[in-house]
């Protein structure tokens, strides 16, 4: 179906084809999902709220609640305080959450609407709290979204008592609630009181109970972002999505923090590790040291599938760049590496990354999209692609085996389930990787070299 | 019992219980519908209903050589993407997304600039001869002038660049259908004069797992010819035929009558409304085609195939009733119109609907509608979650057939669920619909999965 691409490339800088990125709210949203009984809010039209809540629906396969301020010809003339006004004693009256997350949309944005002041002029129920962040959707991507609404939480919520909690903030980015299970495993495992923020396990993976849950068990508290103040320090996974809210909890609160990669791969989860054993002292329990060997195990008797294919590897940027390492650490060669979110950083990261295992050639961009990364691709092919679900036609026009790990993957079931962190999700996507290059290698040979034993 | 059904006070008259145990609703009397519809959603409500931008964007969307270009930023090029399930016989230009993906500087000095060399470079880089130019809230607010940057670039080009200014805030999703409606009048205006031919246009088909096929096929079966299609498998060459129809067929009516009004008042053809989902309504609708063009030789035919039809779609269902019988359903789509062929879909199947709801359904919908359920029906317009969840459970719903965010939620109740959506697993128009459609309603509600949540539901 992209049989139009050209193989010829030429600069665009006023059209985006196929885009490896969405809009800031969705990231909100999505944030906003990993606290406790909290419903997002959309200040925008319908249509905002309508399309967020169908991607998460179709990423997660669960419902995707989120309410919206409906604006309409009038509200954008006149602004849409009326219309936040009267949607959050709607919200409080109906659906009782213990706290709405207001975000922004382009619309609000442009028109200039002041929701701090609004929300500062509002009749509030007891015990009840709206926050609210900006995320105008013409800067960034979701990924600024993502955090842009941590930030919202930590300016409302939270406080420094004085006295310390003696736990470690940990900030898992924009993953799925399959990731936020392993993390909060690892930190359990390495005896490292902490607080996942935010946190959509038990939410955005929530089991079937035979009732419709609106708010599930899973998300974190609003006492535990109020309490993130006392922290003794921040462990952000993900400098690309965390180093802003880091940042801002040790502006406001003095609490340090350590930007680490995701934990994606042997070295980066091994960085967690020894982080998480820095601050509690523990050694790395037996449980780990055998899941790591096994994992080395694995590699070894896999790599000769593995060893010097090329892959594209396309998505978020913190995402991307843990699978880039991932890919370096199974002998395989990423050629091209890009992410839709405009962020220069990210081409630094992996550069460095690639120039540690000695890769040249390696295509790595930032602000891409996926025509691009198919023209690329058109130009010298792959062995692989790895990325969410729109990369699917790509792999079709150019006959190349994807396997899909990120966001959104649109067209499978189970993956937000599972992890690709820690050496659990490392596992996983060695045996889904190489199990496809195999898949691959089997309907290809020629009769007489289909082997039975590989 | 109703009476812990909580409702936002401003939703009271969007909701008729016919029952009349919901005191706060605003029917009761449950005879004639008197229903508060076509009204944007109440602020703070989670409301299931999308915007002006999205109605334009699924009803052009099936154009399949038209270049469809979203001018705001990402996000909503990045979630209508290749979402819908059209099917091409032919270019799959659509399914490719473009987009100007305004940043902040453009937003303060304005996009008219990237949107003309975004086209300038669909002109001159892939040759487009159509392209629909869809502006979001961002350009509706910055101001920028669609309109002539449009027909600017058609002068400079010599090709079609049709403006659709869907800014999400101006209106509901129908005045969405009705700009996409406007765009292909301003396609096809300029084949006003085509020359007479014999044949039909199909409006309001979306081809979505092929459905205009299936349609088409049976018309070719009875005689009858389709000259061209909107939007459903339509391209720029078939979408110029269509003034020259003798007869426009109407298969989604909140999308597209307006269409077929304009093109009664500019072209002078007739329409008619027609619905083929359900045995009972495909037979009917290709009874009602064949009499509106006096074609007896067709009426004869039609009724031949018809009769082989309908026995055929009989005897498939009939296995399936025992696992039907005193099942309910609930249903909750886009427009009026299904949501009455569904009502009379499930009666064909021996399931009696209990909760029907739609996002942009008509007074006159929610009449027919009223007429077509039992005593004990809920009738809503444009539902959230929460009144859709309480009112399948106190009816005591088996089945939900909705759209992509009901699905998670249908489950989560222990409700099996159809798609009659955009993420339609296969055709459910026409008599193969109709088997496809049993069979999944089957699957669903039948699965061994509940086995092993029912215990827990209760």
């Amino acid at each position: 179906m992209l049989d139009l691409t050209p193989k010829t490339m030429t600069e665009r800088k006023a059209l985006r084809i196929n885009p490896c990125k969405t809009c800031q709210p969705v990231g909100a949203m999505y944030a906003a999902l990993g606290v406790h009984k909290c419903l997002p809010h959309s200040h925008g039209s319908q249509g905002c709220a309508s399309y967020h809540r169908t991607y998460l629906s179709r990423h997660f396969k669960e419902p995707a609640m989120a309410s919206t301020s409906s604006f309409t010809e009038g509200a954008s003339v006149f602004g849409g305080g009326g219309n936040l006004k009267t949607a959050v004693r709607n919200v409080f009256d109906i659906y009782n959450p213990d706290i709405i997350a207001v975000h922004t949309t382009c619309l609000s944005e442009t028109i200039g609407d002041d929701v701090g002041a609004c929300i500062a002029d509002m009749d509030i129920p007891e015990g009840k709290y709206v926050v609210h962040t900006n995320t105008p959707s013409y800067v960034g991507s979701h990924i600024n979204g993502f955090y842009n609404m941590m930030q919202g939480f930590i300016n409302y919520l939270t406080v420094s008592t004085g006295t310390p909690n003696g736990k470690t903030a940990i900030f898992p980015g924009f993953v799925n609630p399959g990731d936020m299970r392993e993390i909060k495993r690892l930190a359990g495992l390495m005896k490292v009181p902490f607080i996942l923020f935010p946190d959509t396990s038990g939410v955005m993976d929530a089991p079937m109970v035979g009732r419709f849950e609106m708010y599930p068990k899973g998300g974190t508290t609003i006492n535990e972002i109020r309490s993130l103040g006392d922290c003794t320090e921040v462990l952000a996974l993900g400098p690309m999505t965390n180093t802003e809210p880091a940042e801002l909890l040790k502006k406001k609160f003095k609490v340090p923090f350590t930007l680490l990669p995701l934990p994606i791969g042997i070295e980066a989860t091994d960085r967690f590790l020894m982080e998480l054993s820095r601050i509690s002292k523990a050694d790395v329990p037996y449980e780990l040291e055998e899941q790591r060997g096994q994992l080395v195990d694995i590699l070894l008797d896999s790599h000769q599938y593995t060893y010097q294919k090329t892959v594209a590897i396309y998505g978020d940027p913190d995402i991307v760049t843990g699978l880039t390492s991932l890919c370096l650490e199974m002998g395989m060669v990423p050629k091209y590496v890009i992410t839709g979110t405009p962020m220069e950083e990210f081409t630094k990261e992996v550069t460095a990354l690639l120039e540690r295992y000695g890769v040249t050639g390696a295509v790595v961009k930032a602000n891409s999209d996926l025509f691009e990364l198919h023209q690329l691709i058109k130009n010298e092919p792959v062995d692989l692609l790895l990325g969410g679900s729109y990369g699917k036609a790509i792999a079709k026009a150019e006959n190349i085996p994807l396997v899909r790990a990120g966001f959104p993957i649109l067209d499978r079931y189970v993956h937000s389930y599972l992890p690709l962190v820690g050496y659990t999700g490392m596992i996983r996507i060695v045996e889904r990787i190489t199990n496809t290059l195999m898949d691959r290698q089997d309907a290809t040979c020629a009769d007489e070299d289909l082997e039975t034993v590989m | 019992m109703i009476k812990n059904v909580s409702v936002l006070e401003e939703r009271r008259k969007s909701i008729l219980d016919k029952g009349g145990a919901c005191s706060g609703c605003g029917g009761g009397s449950g005879i004639t519908s008197n229903i508060a519809c076509d009204t944007t959603s109440v602020s703070g409500a989670v409301s299931q209903r999308a915007c002006v931008y999205s109605g334009a964007r699924v009803v052009l969307n099936p154009v399949t050589d038209a270049y469809h270009l979203i001018h705001g930023p990402i996000g909503c090029a990045s979630y209508t993407w290749d979402i819908r399930g059209s099917l091409t016989s032919g270019p799959e230009i659509f399914r490719t997304s473009f987009s100007t993906d305004l940043r902040e500087t453009d937003v303060i000095f304005g996009g008219e600039k990237k949107l003309s060399s975004a086209i300038d470079q669909l002109a001159e880089k892939a040759s487009a001869k159509l392209i629909f130019v869809y502006g979001t809230c961002i350009a509706g607010v910055i101001g920028d002038d669609i309109d002539a940057v449009c027909a600017r670039a058609e002068k400079k080009h010599g090709i079609r660049v049709i403006p659709v200014k869907a800014s999400g805030f101006s209106g509901t999703k129908s005045q969405g259908y009705k700009l996409a409606c406007d765009a292909i009048m301003q396609v096809i205006l300029p084949y006003k004069d085509v020359p007479k031919a014999d044949g039909v246009n199909i409006l309001g088909d979306y081809n979505l797992a092929g459905e205009m096929w299936i349609i088409k096929n049976y018309l070719k079966e009875i005689g009858i010819n389709v000259i061209s299609t909107a939007t459903g498998d339509a391209s720029f060459e078939s979408l110029k035929k269509m003034p020259s129809a003798r007869l426009n067929v109407v298969q989604c009516a909140g999308s597209s009558t307006y269409l077929a009004r304009r093109m009664a008042e500019e072209f002078g053809i007739p329409y008619i409304n027609v619905s083929f989902f359900g045995i009972s309504d495909t037979a009917d609708s290709l009874r009602r085609i064949a009499r509106a063009l006096g074609d007896s030789a067709a009426v004869k035919r039609a009724e031949v195939f018809i009769a082989a039809q309908t026995k055929a779609a009989e005897a498939f269902i009939e296995p399936y009733r025992p696992g039907f019988k005193g099942k309910k359903a609930a249903i909750f789509v886009g427009g009026g119109f299904k949501a009455i062929s569904l009502i009379k879909q499930f009666n064909e199947l021996g399931i009696e609907t209990v909760v029907v709801g739609t996002q942009t359904g008509k007074e006159e919908d929610y009449e027919v509608i009223s007429s077509l359920v039992g005593g004990d029906t809920v009738i809503l317009d444009d539902a959230n979650p929460s009144e859709l969840e309480e009112f399948m459970l106190l009816k005591g719903a088996d089945i939900l057939v909705g759209g992509v965010k009901e699905r998670p939620l249908a489950y989560k109740l222990g409700i099996a669920f159809c798609d009659h959506n955009h993420e339609r697993r296969h055709a459910l128009a026409g008599f193969e619909g109709v088997r496809n459609f049993t069979r999944e309603v089957n699957l669903s509600m039948n699965s061994p999965v509940w086995a092993y949540c029912r215990r827990e539901c209760g």
